[in-house]
């Protein structure tokens, strides 16, 4: 510990403005911020601070998503093996698991280090400290995309979502969309051929394919995996949106720790469910499909793209939830309806705001005059 | 009348260091000042030189705007010196006690035989006028206004506040006389704020005045948050508040004609050997404070009022005009290393549940901290904006009062509650916050831009 801060004290002002390689101070803070709490004392206002900061809740969603993250890369393994055919004999767990971490970890590492490179690059430019929110998002990414996306492919969805995404808005706390659901968008208009279609394994199974077998033929279920293998996530899909069990442990995590609303995610349900009653697919099968849970846990609960207002999140969520089920049951065209209305929510965030904020002043301004 | 409020959000910060039930013998420092700093939106205009005499009473410096808002000498003695800022700006003024403890006599009578009016010289030309707090904006009151009604809020809810109704239990008299005081000037509007857990032999139960009774955690006893459940306030309607500490001394200038600002404090914080409490007045020198050692390892931040809101006067800093008590906190210069990733972090305090820290209120006194002035982290724009209505107990949308602010939006200022709230009753948001925004300096400039907008 002394070590590492006299080390960090030594070189110091090589990085300062001035130094050497001041040009790269921003860089030089964030690592320094990153290895040992600052050392700033309060100024203005309160000479006390809470403890918690970003870092520590970006790390409590990363930490959320590491049961998904494991489990993504047993199933990504245990997809292999199974495709090798009916016949083929499963090796043992750890091998299945090596075989995906192989498979998994690139993509980690492709996400984080192109991510991180522009924020800091950005940072850089603007002399700003770099923001931390793209812990979570260079996990999320990794998670919400197939396993056999190329890999230049996953780096120009990372750019972009980064750069026209986040940092032309300003940065961390200023984007209008989540940014990992954009590079995902980025992915599946671009190149829709990776997301969905017969190279890949698609999103779950509610691509177009099953869903219209589902309404057409009655004896779809023989085809298409069971709801329980569904729930555990034992099927085919991006990497990290399977298992609804480790998307509930995250949930759990994200509840617990009050880091993410679960007015969200309740809402959310709710609405799906309710919309579900309409036919097509059973309501249990809506809610374990596709990329349903894991967007409702993890990325409509964004608290930078969803409403800041207690009220706003209850119709935010519920809307998610309805638009998500409408766009699978009536839009064939697009398979996977959670991205698309986790997004198109995120651009009305601001609209449903700003009437709840209409109503909470006109309640105000009525008391107000009540006690003139 | 007696009304109850329960309110549910807020947050008792448990903090090490409370003060003991003990008063010491007063205390008196060879100099005091007068900080023009204590008062917001004062233009100080100099009424003396270095080297005239002056005895507990005397104008010092007025309002340049308001020339009959005086601010007089807490002591006798003669003026040292005028210390400036940058620019020239007025600091403070110096006046070395001359230990005579002389009072300038002030013709008070009953205040049932005086007209408003003249109750309102006699405030003004002893330097009490001051003690009057009006609301919207929390700035000193004007001396043509009539309020709509005058709160008292009779317990301190901030963290290691003083046990007022330990620091006022031999004021009784004092206060009783306050209140016959405010009562002419705003007739049957005088509302006293308690807390459930004000004493039943309290002096506060003893007043007279309409009372509300307030349960919760802090800031339920700040004024802002007790006018904003009893009658909120919008434009063009003023609410002057005052604290039991300038009701008593409005009452002792009517008992005995002299302006005695003499105060029972507490001395408080996690960097002291000793806590208690102290007998002095305002514009006491930090040095004064021998009685209470504290670990000279560290730095430590020497704080005039609560830790919430206080100014960092520092080891030659002096009381503040408006405070009641005196925190000592070490001062945070120490580094951690991957402090944010630490799972545990027991001796951090957080009320945020990405700790475990946060169920240390429920240990009760075992379960204390002794907070430093680390941030604790960087500064960030707004991202978790959930946990500031968790820590404010009123309908207020904190985080798009803040954006209008920044945005000097006027007319968003105004529908979110500008002239409600004054920069301590938002200071919990700002402890809470994890991107670590100065939400009380950006709240003052708010309203510093209204004041000047509405002129």
């Amino acid at each position: 510990m002394k070590g590492i801060e006299k080390i960090v004290n030594r070189i110091k002002p090589v990085f300062s403005k001035g130094g050497k390689l001041g040009f790269l101070h921003s860089t030089f803070d964030a690592f320094e911020s990153f290895l040992l709490v600052p050392a700033t004392v309060t100024g203005k206002g309160s000479h006390i601070r809470d403890c918690n900061d970003l870092k520590r809740v970006m790390i409590v969603v990363v930490i959320a998503l590491v049961p998904c993250l494991l489990f993504g890369m047993y199933n990504t393994g245990l997809q292999h093996y199974l495709a090798m055919g009916p016949g083929a004999e499963l090796p043992g767990f750890f091998q299945i698991f090596w075989y995906g971490f192989l498979r998994v970890i690139p993509l980690v590492i492709v996400s984080y280090v192109v991510g991180l490179g522009i924020e800091f690059t950005v940072a850089q430019v603007r002399g700003h400290e770099v923001n931390e929110g793209y812990l979570v998002t260079g996990m999320l990414i990794p998670l919400i995309v197939p396993v056999t996306i190329p890999l230049w492919m996953l780096a120009t969805a990372v750019a972009f979502s980064v750069l026209i995404g986040k940092e032309i808005f300003g940065g961390t706390g200023m984007n209008i969309w989540n940014p990992a659901l954009l590079a995902r968008a980025f992915l599946f208009f671009s190149y829709p051929g990776y997301m969905t279609g017969d190279k890949v394994w698609i999103d779950g199974f509610s691509g177009a394919t099953p869903l219209a077998l589902w309404t057409e033929q009655a004896g779809a279920a023989q085809t298409m995996p069971s709801w329980r293998d569904m729930f555990l996530g034992f099927i085919p899909g991006s990497v990290g949106e399977t298992s609804v069990v480790c998307i509930m442990l995250g949930a759990a995590i994200l509840i617990y720790t009050g880091v993410a609303s679960w007015k969200i995610m309740v809402s959310c349900l709710a609405g799906a469910s309710l919309t579900g009653l309409l036919g097509g697919i059973p309501v249990h099968y809506h809610l374990v499909m596709g990329g349903f849970a894991f967007g409702c846990v993890f990325m409509a609960t964004d608290p930078v793209t969803s409403p800041q207002t207690e009220a706003g999140k209850w119709f935010y969520g519920a809307l998610i939830g309805i638009l998500t089920v409408i766009i699978r049951l009536f839009n064939p065209g697009y398979p996977e309806g959670m991205m698309l209305a986790i997004l198109l929510m995120n651009t009305f965030a601001p609209l449903i705001d700003h009437y709840v904020v209409a109503v909470h002043v006109k309640r105000k301004m009525k008391r107000i005059a009540a006690n003139g | 009348m007696c009304a109850h409020y329960k309110l549910r959000r807020g947050l008792n910060i448990p903090l090490k260091g409370k003060a003991d039930m003990i008063t010491d013998p007063p205390v008196v420092s060879a100099l005091y000042a007068l900080k023009p700093t204590d008062f917001k939106h004062i233009v100080p205009k100099l009424l003396v030189r270095e080297g005239d005499a002056v005895k507990a009473g005397s104008p010092v410096y007025c309002d340049k705007n308001r020339p009959e808002v005086r601010f007089t000498s807490p002591v006798s003695g003669t003026v040292q010196s005028i210390v400036r800022g940058e620019k020239r700006r007025l600091e403070a003024i110096e006046i070395l006690d001359d230990g005579k403890n002389e009072f300038l006599q002030f013709p008070a009578e009953a205040p049932e035989t005086m007209s408003a009016q003249k109750i309102r010289e006699l405030l003004l030309e002893s330097g009490c006028w001051p003690f009057i707090i009006r609301r919207p904006y929390g700035i000193t009151a004007h001396p043509g206004e009539t309020p709509k009604a005058v709160f008292i809020s009779c317990f301190d809810s901030a963290p290691l506040a003083p046990d007022l109704d330990y620091a006022f239990a031999d004021r009784e008299e004092a206060l009783k006389m306050g209140l016959r005081v405010m009562e002419r000037l705003c007739q049957g509007k005088i509302h006293l704020g308690l807390s459930d857990k004000t004493s039943p032999h309290s002096v506060f139960r003893r007043l007279q005045g309409v009372v509300h009774t307030f349960s919760g955690p802090h800031p339920a006893g700040n004024t802002g948050i007790q006018i904003h459940h009893v009658s909120p306030i919008g434009k063009d309607q003023v609410v002057w508040t005052l604290t039991p500490l300038g009701l008593s001394v409005i009452g002792e200038l009517f008992l005995k004609g002299i302006y005695d600002t003499t105060r029972t404090v507490a001395v408080t914080g996690p960097s002291l050997h000793r806590t208690g409490y102290i007998r002095c007045r305002p514009g006491l020198h930090m040095k004064a404070l021998e009685a209470f050692p504290y670990d000279k390892d560290g730095e430590v931040r020497i704080i005039s009022g609560n830790p919430l809101t206080g100014d960092n006067v520092g080891k030659d800093g002096f009381l503040g005009f408006h405070h009641g008590q005196i925190t000592f906190l070490p001062e945070g210069h120490s580094r951690e290393l991957l402090g944010w990733a630490r799972p545990l972090r027991l001796h951090k305090f957080s009320a945020a549940r990405t700790y475990v820290s946060y169920l240390a209120p429920l240990l009760g006194k075992t379960g204390r901290f002794s907070l430093n002035t680390n941030t604790n982290g960087g500064a960030r724009a707004f991202v978790l904006t959930e946990g500031y209505q968790k820590v404010l107990p009123a309908d207020i949308f904190v985080s798009f009062l803040i954006k209008a602010v920044l945005a000097k939006d006027i007319d968003k200022m105004e529908q979110f509650g500008i002239y409600e709230m004054i920069p301590e009753d938002l200071a919990l948001c700002e402890f809470i916050c994890p991107s670590k925004i100065e939400i009380q300096d950006i709240l003052q400039q708010g309203i510093d831009l209204m004041i000047k907008e509405m002129q």
